[in-house]
């Protein structure tokens, strides 16, 4: 029985409130784009003039098709690798997959573009393994730039999230389904394809959404390694911030295609997804198997060196970052200069992160707990409403959302351009969709009778809240606040557009100390960051209790 | 203290369609009253307006001659106690059970001691600083039961308090709760679908259906008198067959079933004379196996050996199949195929008007 008394009450002011802010900080910087994009910079008149700059010209153009083709390629890729890592994970027992699992997460959580950095590190012109391979076979490796280069990148660097979306589908496969399947003479390859991947095809669908969107909106990447190979977001960020005067109303018009596009494509996801989803919760579920000969060889050979590539880059900064460096130049020997010089000329990019990333947690703790709470417990028109905003995020890339805030408030009656504020606004937005999401999952499995019982024993609808709701929703809310915080110390394309000297924070040094050359400062943030994130995933395992994440 | 409960012509809607329309019940200070139905009926309802988590939309409720409707939840002075227990994960046992007094306002040292007594009725002291999780369903009942009655409410509601636990423990758990009642004497308000055990703790039932009440009695009187059709067939098993009563003019009523007739005295229909259609129940021990050629002619179709009873199944000459428990005898199998006559106890069966509307047997309520 769910006829639920109406009351307007505290929530309705809070859902109220909550709204203003997701219309100050969303809706109206999103609404300034669309105006900007159709009307012109200077004159202030109506104007297709963008679009059709846009559409007539083979560049721009061309950077779509790119875009398109990076994204498509890595989705695809993504799949086709890690899907089996997944099926045989769950299937076949491999030696340390507790660790293995560990690592594929830790190398997801990175930021991309520090991959970017350590694969030109790698296999760039001068790369390690670029001059191995000539000194050793007389071979020119071919070249790591361009889309070659970008695809291996966001490959391994987004197939991990297939990976976890697909392990937790398998979770709830119930084993006896593939038993009732080969009892039916349905086995090995056949039974794959006919039971399994129709089962989990709504995760790969979700999963693959997530990847595509990432790697669509990946600005370092393209940025570091594309040499030239432009993509959407380069395009964006270079029309944006071009040093010859950037032209604000044509980046806007191309951020409002982007998001058409993105959002055609995460409606169509929906749909299909809708169509095909069940319900599954596995009593029995499968278990992983000890395999023997040549089967269990591939498997560990297949885990082991999808892992080691993985991992390759961040080992590999970390190597450099102990390196000797001379001016920029790494040298023979062993010493902690980068860290010294990372702290003293960087030190406040540190301190910057650790306090932008430590505020934007706290204000998204709060407003998770109390959007998770309106939308799951006190459904109405007005909280609906709000889920869909806390959706919109997903399709926004995350420097389309820098360069609205930017063009909002850069001008009265609310100027932020340049503090603090906006950055952290700009996270809020991004990442509290991770926290509501897991204090949501959360509050779904409490039942509605356990705040009727303290009800009905005398507590206030507030008391009730944070003695009964509150304490019982937390494990979920840590949970998601720890994945937005590593989510918000590694992102890198929306502060890049946000940032000034004083809001500078690590990934954007990181980036820029790359850009310069300066790969000793570079590798020792990036281990830093590494790091950091290293332990913060490591308290999310002790605290959730799990050995997964779900993004 | 405990209170009475009126319902007067209570309505309830969500949005254009009308769940329960216009229903009238009083329910009395300290009895043990089950609200019985089918899911869907409307029980949950009734129950959760008694607790005010559910809106009225017409007529009132009333806790003596206090008018409730709108009264907020915490107010009422209710002990509820959920189908799913709803013990609070995060606290232990006693800060589970003490979580109403302290939003009374209750001095410590009192709460200690009610606690403490509370603990000790439904006899769950050794377990006081346990947490939710390590204790067993029924425990956890216990809980739910103590933290609902320690502070001493006009009203205990329970919502099917014991669909969550195995066969045994329930039976162990519906006793426990009958026994803790009538300890305590709380007007006590029981929701179930499972007619047995509403037989088991009940002072009074109401058998519901679709939103109306179709039956308020004792456990006896519901099970030996049902008031209609639907209430027969949902209280226990039962047979309903085909019948006709014919009453001679001197006013003895005579029951056909086929070709086969008996005397049926004891029925409402004195000044009524010549015959109507009308239907039975009889019950699977209603039916008795005739010794000599008369009775109703069927052929067994399926005999299950239960122990002290037997199980027959009876194809009749009409072709329905009937239910019939014999008291096993101590020799002689009835097999499959054997030929039987059957009687019905007529002061057992009962019988009804063709609609199946109305009890034609005297000591049925209207």
């Amino acid at each position: 029985m769910s006829g639920r008394m109406k009351r307007m009450d505290i929530w309705s002011f809070i859902t109220a409130v909550i709204f203003v802010g997701y219309i100050v900080f969303l809706i109206v910087p999103l609404f300034m784009i669309l105006i900007k994009s159709f009307f012109d910079g200077t004159t202030g008149e109506f104007s297709l003039a963008y679009f059709h700059k846009f559409f007539s010209k083979a560049y721009y153009m061309n950077a779509v098709w790119n875009s398109v083709k990076v994204t498509v390629c890595v989705t695809l890729l993504s799949i086709i690798v890690a899907g089996p890592l997944a099926y045989i994970m769950s299937t076949i027992r491999i030696k340390g997959s507790g660790t293995i699992r560990i690592l594929i997460l830790i190398s997801s959580m990175s930021a991309p573009f520090i991959g970017a950095y350590a694969w030109i590190l790698l296999l760039g012109r001068s790369g390690v393994i670029t001059k191995f391979v000539y000194q050793v076979l007389g071979v020119r490796m071919p070249d790591i730039y361009g889309f070659a280069g970008i695809l291996l990148v966001l490959t391994l660097q987004l197939s991990p999230l297939i990976f976890m979306y697909v392990s937790g589908a398998l979770k709830n496969v119930d084993h006896s389904l593939m038993e009732a399947a080969e009892s039916m003479n349905c086995t090995g390859i056949r039974r794959m394809w006919k039971v399994l991947v129709p089962l989990i095809t709504p995760t790969l669908l979700a999963g693959g959404l997530l990847v595509f969107m990432r790697a669509f909106a990946d600005f370092g990447t393209p940025m570091l390694i594309g040499e030239g190979y432009r993509t959407v977001p380069v395009l964006i960020f270079n029309e944006f911030i071009s040093e010859v005067g950037g032209d604000d109303g044509f980046a806007a018009a191309i951020s409002v295609i982007v998001i058409l596009f993105t959002t055609v494509i995460f409606l169509l996801q929906k749909y299909i997804a809708n169509r095909k989803s069940y319900s599954m919760s596995a009593l029995n579920p499968i278990e992983p198997k000890r395999k023997k000969g040549l089967s269990n060889i591939a498997a560990h050979a297949y885990v082991y060196l999808f892992t080691a590539i993985a991992m390759m880059p961040q080992v590999y900064v970390a190597y450099t970052s102990f390196q000797k460096t001379s001016g920029k130049i790494f040298v023979k020997g062993y010493s902690l200069d980068s860290y010294r010089a990372a702290f003293s000329k960087v030190g406040d990019a540190i301190y910057n992160t650790f306090f932008l990333a430590g505020l934007t947690i706290l204000i998204i703790i709060f407003t998770a707990i109390l959007i998770a709470y309106a939308t799951v417990k006190r459904k109405s028109a007005a909280a609906n409403l709000l889920d869909t905003f806390t959706m919109l995020p997903y399709i926004v890339p995350g420097s389309i959302l820098g360069i609205a805030l930017l063009v909002t408030f850069n001008k009265q009656p609310i100027i932020l351009s340049g503090t603090a504020a906006i950055l952290i606004a700009a996270f809020v937005i991004r990442r509290l969709p991770y926290t509501i999401r897991s204090s949501a999952a959360v509050l779904h499995q409490v039942n509605d009778s356990i705040e009727e019982a303290a009800i009905s024993l005398g507590a206030s609808t507030m008391k009730t809240f944070f003695r009964i709701t509150v304490p019982m929703m937390l494990s979920g809310v840590i949970a998601g606040a720890i994945l937005s915080w590593i989510s918000i110390i590694t992102e890198l394309s929306t502060s890049i557009i946000l940032y000034t000297g004083k809001t500078r924070t690590m990934t954007v040094a990181v980036y820029t100390e790359v850009v310069r050359g300066n790969y000793g400062v570079a590798a020792a943030l990036s281990t830093l960051l590494t790091v950091i994130t290293v332990i913060s995933l490591l308290l999310f395992f002790k605290l959730s209790g799990k050995k997964e994440v779900t993004m | 203290m405990s209170v009475a409960i009126s319902f007067r012509n209570i309505v309830k809607k969500y949005g254009d369609t009308t769940v329960i329309p216009e229903l009238s019940l009083n329910i009395r200070e300290g009895e043990f009253f089950t609200l019985l139905g089918p899911s869907g009926c409307g029980k949950t309802t009734l129950l959760r307006m008694i607790a005010g988590f559910n809106s009225i939309e017409g007529g009132t409720l009333e806790f003596n001659d206090r008018v409730m409707n709108q009264v907020a939840p915490g107010k009422r002075n209710i002990g509820m106690v959920f189908q799913n227990y709803a013990i609070f994960p995060h606290l232990n046992v006693t800060q589970n059970v003490e979580f109403g007094l302290e939003n009374r306002k209750i001095g410590k040292p009192d709460r200690i001691q009610r606690v403490k007594e509370i603990l000790k009725v439904v006899q769950i002291e050794p377990y006081k600083d346990r947490m939710p999780k390590n204790l067993s369903g029924g425990q956890q009942q216990r809980v739910a039961l103590a933290r609902a009655i320690v502070i001493r409410p006009d009203v205990l509601l329970m919502d099917e308090p014991l669909s969550n636990l195995d066969a045994q423990l329930r039976v162990d758990m519906r006793n426990a709760i009958k026994e803790i009642q009538r300890e305590v004497g709380i007007t006590t308000v029981y929701v179930t679908h499972d007619q047995e055990e509403a037989m088991a703790v009940s002072d009074r039932i109401a058998v519901m259906k679709s939103g109306v009440i179709q039956h308020i009695g004792t456990p006896r009187e519901i099970y030996q008198r049902p008031a209609n059709l639907f209430v027969a067939t949902f209280i226990g098993r039962t047979n309903i067959m085909d019948a006709v009563i014919s009453t001679s003019e001197d006013g003895r009523a005579e029951l056909h079933i086929g070709e086969y007739s008996q005397p049926m005295p004891g029925l409402k229909m004195d000044e009524w004379r010549g015959s109507q259609d009308v239907k039975l129940s009889v019950r699977p021990e209603e039916f008795v196996l005739s010794d000599d050629a008369h009775g109703l002619a069927g052929k067994i179709v399926s005999s299950v050996f239960l122990g002290l009873n037997t199980h027959l199944i009876v194809e009749l000459e009409s072709g329905q199949h009937v239910e019939i428990i014999e008291q096993s005898a101590a020799s002689g199998v009835m097999e499959p195929g054997e030929t039987v006559r059957l009687k019905v106890n007529p002061h057992k069966i009962n019988v009804y008007d063709a609609a199946g509307e109305i009890n034609l047997t005297r000591g049925a309520s209207i």
